[in-house]
């Protein structure tokens, strides 16, 4: 079982590390939380299912000077990729424990389905059903049906670095060449249309700034322009412009840079699907640079470079 | 005039659009998947299925508000000569808050003790807040997170309410609980409330023991000044939060906010808007000092000021009236009804604090 080889990995690294970062039992049946342990009876706190969906390396810069182990699932991995080639992390203070992943879960869809009562229990049995229980209700689901959209076109099941494997590694059964097709479908509606919708959704947004600070890439920490003082560069009035204006600064920091954790959609509160932003944007970087954001170590961001010809980029042949 | 009424489940959309003709209405809405407070509309499909994912605060306390506009103006003889020109409107208009949990109305009244009860009353506050209806609807269960049971509330609890709502199998049995509230009742869809009474009365307490009881059943609780002054308390149960504004902004009793001049050329506005304590700049100081400058100490802050610093100046008072949205919301799932339960030793299997050799970097913390 998955989970007992998960405790007897962590187990194994204890000794080298500080800190083991895992997944605990959240404050429902319905959520995992992310799991600090310093001492090797906290293991038993240990969980391992398709509710552990964060993306437990945004803790690592922040932990730089220790020496960490982390729990990685394959999309997670690419963080750490990404970390390496911006020089963010020191790679010999982190024990990366991979885990191939066969999908996690979406706590909005799943509460959807079960009419966002309570969950009772919640259990994960073979070929991805899900039984939840509500206190009046009992619901089989099927993970493919209420896993996350990345978890639909995800290309790297297994993640692509790690130090122990806990498992057998995976091979994606996704196509590869579909993993931007909504993107390609939204594309194809009217500038007008794409107002219409971002204007509609950024409506509710309320500047919490969830979705930055869960962006394991939103490096700027407490410089962040949409809080600075002094200047003040984006107004603190609610207004939607200045919604917006946050929101598509965030995403052009990101530009060939975002591993597509979907980390800032599943942190948002007011359901806002600010990770679609942030794919066009990913999808762009491709076509442009043929660039894949946190996939090889060796790679340099297109952003942190500069060629005179830019192959791809007509502009600069006059 | 009766005290109560009762409106058929399909004219209620009637009865909210002749609330609208005289106020502002704000009702929980349904976009998407999510269910916010707005200005109600007819477009607008309303979801009193479960709470909202934001409060109702925003209607007595916007997230950003202008308190009052400035223009500089050159003195025409003398071009080196300046005045300044001010103008506040503290003029609102009529408001009815529909839909507010009995959470929701409890957390006005926590707002109410400082922007109110003192002696210097907050004009823009007060100003709305006495123009505005509160029709709070009764839940019927629990959220996930939810423990309004646990700080003195309750599923039909009436506190800060106006008007209460109880949704019934054809409709909704209303009653008045303030004198402000009965002007309600004399909207013409409302039909008499008596025959419904008794079983509304019943559903009203049907779900009261439905919602967590996180303190256990020894009433309110009284905090451990001896670990909640321990920064390794601190350090080891948030050490998991991402530092960002969910708990804070869609608190229904969390009334921090910061004043910024937003200026151009010769005229600009004073602007008050949301601030929250998650925040790396809050109390950050003109002098570049900030007293709470870990996440640890922010925390520390936000736990403090709910369930110590302000009952201590507000008779016992808790700031914090369990609808739960900070647990439910939070990226990470951090759990305020679990940290206070370490704190007044409510909780049993006591392991994770405070560990000998947890050294934790606050300056490396802060930075994420």
């Amino acid at each position: 079982m998955i989970s007992q080889m998960l405790r007897e990995a962590i187990a194994g690294v204890f000794s080298e590390v500080d800190v083991v970062l895992a997944y605990q039992q959240g404050f429902d049946k319905l959520h995992a939380t992310p799991c600090f342990m310093t001492m090797p009876e906290e293991i038993n706190k240990l969980v391992w299912s398709p509710l552990c969906v964060h993306n437990l390396t945004s803790y690592l810069p922040s932990l730089k000077k220790k020496k960490v182990a982390v729990v990685v699932k394959g999309c997670d991995s690419r963080t750490i990729v990404q970390y390496i080639e911006e020089g963010l992390i020191n790679r010999d203070n982190v024990v990366i424990i991979g885990i191939p992943c066969n999908g996690v879960i979406s706590v909005n869809k799943v509460l959807h389905e079960t009419n966002h009562e309570p969950i009772e229990d919640i259990t994960f049995g073979e070929n991805g059903k899900i039984t939840v229980k509500t206190l009046n209700n009992e619901k089989t689901l099927l993970l493919s049906d209420v896993c996350p959209d990345k978890c639909k076109t995800c290309q790297y099941p297994t993640p692509i670095i790690y130090d122990r494997l806990v498992g057998d590694p995976i091979t994606s059964d996704k196509l590869p060449d579909c993993v931007y097709d909504d993107i390609k479908e939204f594309e194809n509606k009217t500038l007008e249309e794409r107002l219409q919708y971002w204007e509609k959704e950024f409506d509710r947004c309320i500047r919490c700034y969830a979705c930055r600070n869960a962006c394991p890439m939103c490096i700027c920490q407490d410089s962040c322009i949409a809080e600075t003082r002094d200047p003040h560069w984006i107004s603190q009035k609610s207004k939607l412009s200045e919604k917006i204006m946050f929101h598509m600064i965030h995403t052009l920091h990101l530009a060939g840079r975002c591993v597509e954790c979907g980390e800032c959609e599943r942190a948002c509160p007011m359901g806002i699907p600010v990770n679609k932003l942030k794919r066009k944007i990913n999808l762009d970087m491709k076509e442009l640079y043929g660039y894949e954001p946190g996939v090889n170590p060796e790679d340099k961001p297109p952003m942190y470079t500069f060629k005179v010809d830019e192959v791809t980029i007509k502009e600069h042949k006059i | 005039m009766a005290d109560t009424g009762f409106v058929q489940k399909e004219k209620l959309n009637d009865f909210l659009n002749e609330l609208s003709k005289d106020a502002v209405v704000y009702a929980p809405c349904l976009e998407g998947d999510t269910v916010i407070f707005k200005t109600f509309s007819p477009n607008a499909t309303l979801c009193l299925d479960r709470p909202a994912n934001n409060p109702p605060k925003l209607a007595v306390f916007p997230q950003s508000e202008t308190l009052f506009s400035f223009k500089y103006k050159k003195d025409a003889e003398d071009p080196r000569k300046m005045s300044v020109e001010l103008d506040a409107n503290t003029d609102f208009p009529r408001a009815v808050i529909f839909g507010a949990r009995p959470c929701d109305a409890k957390g006005f009244r926590i707002y109410d003790r400082v922007y109110i009860d003192t002696n210097t009353p907050d004009p823009y506050y007060k100003g709305r807040r006495e123009k505005t209806i509160i029709v709070t609807l009764c839940c019927s269960a629990p959220s996930p997170g939810c423990f309004c049971v646990a700080v003195g509330g309750g599923p039909a609890h009436r506190e800060g309410s106006d008007v209460l709502i109880t949704q019934l199998e054809k409709g909704y049995f209303i009653e008045s609980v303030t004198d402000k509230g009965k002007a309600i009742l004399k909207v013409p869809q409302i039909e008499d409330g008596a025959p419904y009474a008794e079983e509304a009365h019943k559903k009203q307490l049907g779900s009261h023991d439905l919602v967590k009881n996180p303190f256990g059943e020894n009433g309110q609780p009284k905090i451990s000044r001896s670990l909640f002054d321990l920064d390794e308390f601190w350090e080891n149960m948030v050490g998991k939060c991402l530092s960002c504004g969910a708990c804070t902004y869609l608190c229904p009793t969390c009334y921090c906010f910061n004043i910024t001049d937003e200026q151009a050329l010769e005229n600009g506005e004073r602007m008050r808007s949301w601030d929250g304590c998650m925040f790396p700049h809050f109390t950050l100081e003109g002098s570049g000092h900030n007293p709470r400058p870990t996440k640890f100490k922010r925390f520390k802050n936000r736990v403090g000021h709910k369930f110590l610093y302000y009952p201590e100046k507000y008779n016992g008072a808790i700031a914090c009236c369990g609808c739960g949205r900070c647990i439910r919301y939070c990226p990470v799932s951090v759990d305020i009804s679990e940290i206070v339960s370490y704190l007044r030793g409510s909780k049993f299997e006591f392991t994770n604090v405070p560990p000998e050799n947890m050294e934790i970097d606050t300056n490396s913390q802060e930075q994420k």
